[in-house]
């Protein structure tokens, strides 16, 4: 058993199916990225593994727990999803940072709400080494509208670890950024990648998600049209859809 | 006699402001509860706050007035409020804390709906609970956007005030005119805009210091 399973996940808006039976594994301290085109339900599928969505069907497990099974018609009480979310970390494309609150303000207030991440001085202590993780030992103090949208997600980053989940889950987040605020970002994700933090990446950024990824999955029109190692999708795509969708950014390139 | 009429004006603006303080007091507080019904997703407890809202938004204050003073005892042959001065003032005080309470529930849902949903799951994801996502990261941002209709409306109430003469309460009106009857003058009622003027002054001024204070963040 891998240590997060889905199965057979489907979710509708009206008469949308945005899922059609999604069906991935991970492993701990690997680095998954989902790419396809906008509208192919990469979000949604985030969405559903941080509980801001419900599937309509499939089975969700992590470390052997199931988190969640369709079958059921199970109907969570508010803190079963509060305890399930906080499996996973999520990391917006528009940042969604507190605007009254500074930086370090925004990655302390979770811990401090929640009770269980130790003394003020413990999660002081925490999010200062976080926000200097992230190269904003100078920011600390900053509100949101004083940083750049680079150092805004950053921020964001400092704040989604600062509750150690399982799984961080980033949704397109270098999407709102111009390219040059693009690359301090990446270069972020890729130093946790290295010290081997378990994330799920959607982006549009292919060269990378190339690099950094264990794992590749190409979602089409909801469902999963190829899978595989960074190898494999990238330099030897089995489908002609794959092959479609990655020559449009070669193109680019 | 100027002095006179500055110090009988004086001790009836203490009636206005009294009333405007209390009003103020139980309506900003009651007016974002029937918000946060007149938005719940239940018909049941939505539906009447609507249509209350409704009623109140669509009759006039000075109708309300009357309405709330005499209606219980023509109704039900039951004067609940009491005889006398402090009977009067209850019956204005609730009629204008029903009135302002349903115009500010409007100013505050108007205000939690213009915070982007982006923050609530931000919320979410952090494991808050929703009573913590309202009160720690949405209520100050409600705050700092609905500060300029809520002065506005809270302006308007100064001047309002001066409808609970209808049923007789005590306010400075009612004392500027008592002096065409009792003096034959009628400059101590011109004169009752002076306080108005300068009250209402004073609250631009706090309510433009409180924008300035919520400055520090957009």
């Amino acid at each position: 058993m891998a240590f997060l399973d889905t199965e057979h996940i489907r979710k509708s808006f009206g008469e949308t199916e945005v899922l059609q039976d999604i069906s991935f594994h991970m492993e701990q301290k690997t680095v998954l990225s989902i790419i396809g085109s906008s509208g192919s339900g990469k979000t949604t599928l985030l969405r559903c593994l941080n509980f801001l969505e419900t599937p309509d069907e499939g089975i969700i497990r992590l470390n052997g727990e199931e988190l969640f099974n369709g079958r059921e018609q199970q109907k969570f009480s508010e803190a079963e999803v509060r305890a399930k979310r906080m499996h996973f970390g999520l990391v917006f494309q528009d940042f969604n940072l507190f605007p009254q609150y500074t930086a370090i303000e925004n990655v302390m207030l979770a811990p401090k709400l929640l009770g269980t991440y130790g003394d003020q001085k413990a999660i002081e202590e925490n999010a200062k080494r976080l926000l200097a993780d992230m190269g904003l030992e100078n920011r600390m103090d900053n509100y949101p509208h004083q940083l750049s949208g680079g150092q805004k997600q950053r921020v964001a980053i400092a704040r989604a670890l600062a509750l150690s989940p399982d799984i961080l889950c980033f949704d397109e987040p270098t999407s709102a950024l111009d390219p040059e605020l693009t690359g301090e970002v990446l270069r972020v994700i890729r130093e946790l990648a290295k010290q081997d933090t378990t994330m799920i990446i959607v982006t549009h950024e292919m060269e990378f998600a190339r690099d950094v990824s264990d794992y590749i999955i190409f979602m089409d029109n909801g469902h999963i049209e190829e899978e595989g190692t960074s190898e494999e999708v990238f330099y030897h795509p089995r489908s002609a859809r794959t092959r479609q969708f990655l020559s449009s950014y070669k193109d680019e390139a | 006699m100027f002095v006179t009429v500055t110090l009988s004006l004086l001790k009836g603006f203490l009636g206005t402001l009294k009333l405007f303080s209390l009003t103020l007091v139980f309506a900003l507080p009651l007016g974002l509860l029937l918000a946060l019904m007149e938005m719940s997703k239940r018909k049941l407890i939505s539906a009447p706050v609507r249509f209350l809202i409704w009623w109140i938004r669509g009759t006039p204050l000075l109708l309300q007035l009357l309405v709330m003073y005499y209606g219980p005892g023509y109704i039900f042959h039951n004067n609940i409020w009491g005889s006398g001065d402090g009977g009067r003032f209850a019956a204005a005080l609730a009629a204008f804390v029903i009135n302002y309470s349903c115009y500010f529930a409007e100013i505050y849902r108007g205000g939690i709906q213009s915070i982007p949903f982006g923050q609530y799951e931000a919320g979410y994801v952090l494991g808050l609970t929703k009573n913590q996502i309202f009160t720690r990261i949405i209520f100050l941002q409600v705050i700092k956007r609905i500060v300029p209709p809520m002065s506005n409306e809270i302006i308007t109430l100064v001047k309002d005030t001066s409808l609970a003469r209808v049923i007789a309460v005590y306010e400075i009106i009612w004392n500027g005119q008592s002096f065409i009857k009792s003096a034959g003058i009628i400059w101590p009622l011109f004169y009752t805009g002076a306080f108005y003027l300068i009250f209402s002054g004073l609250l631009t001024m706090a309510f433009s210091a409180l924008e300035k204070k919520l400055d520090y963040f957009r």
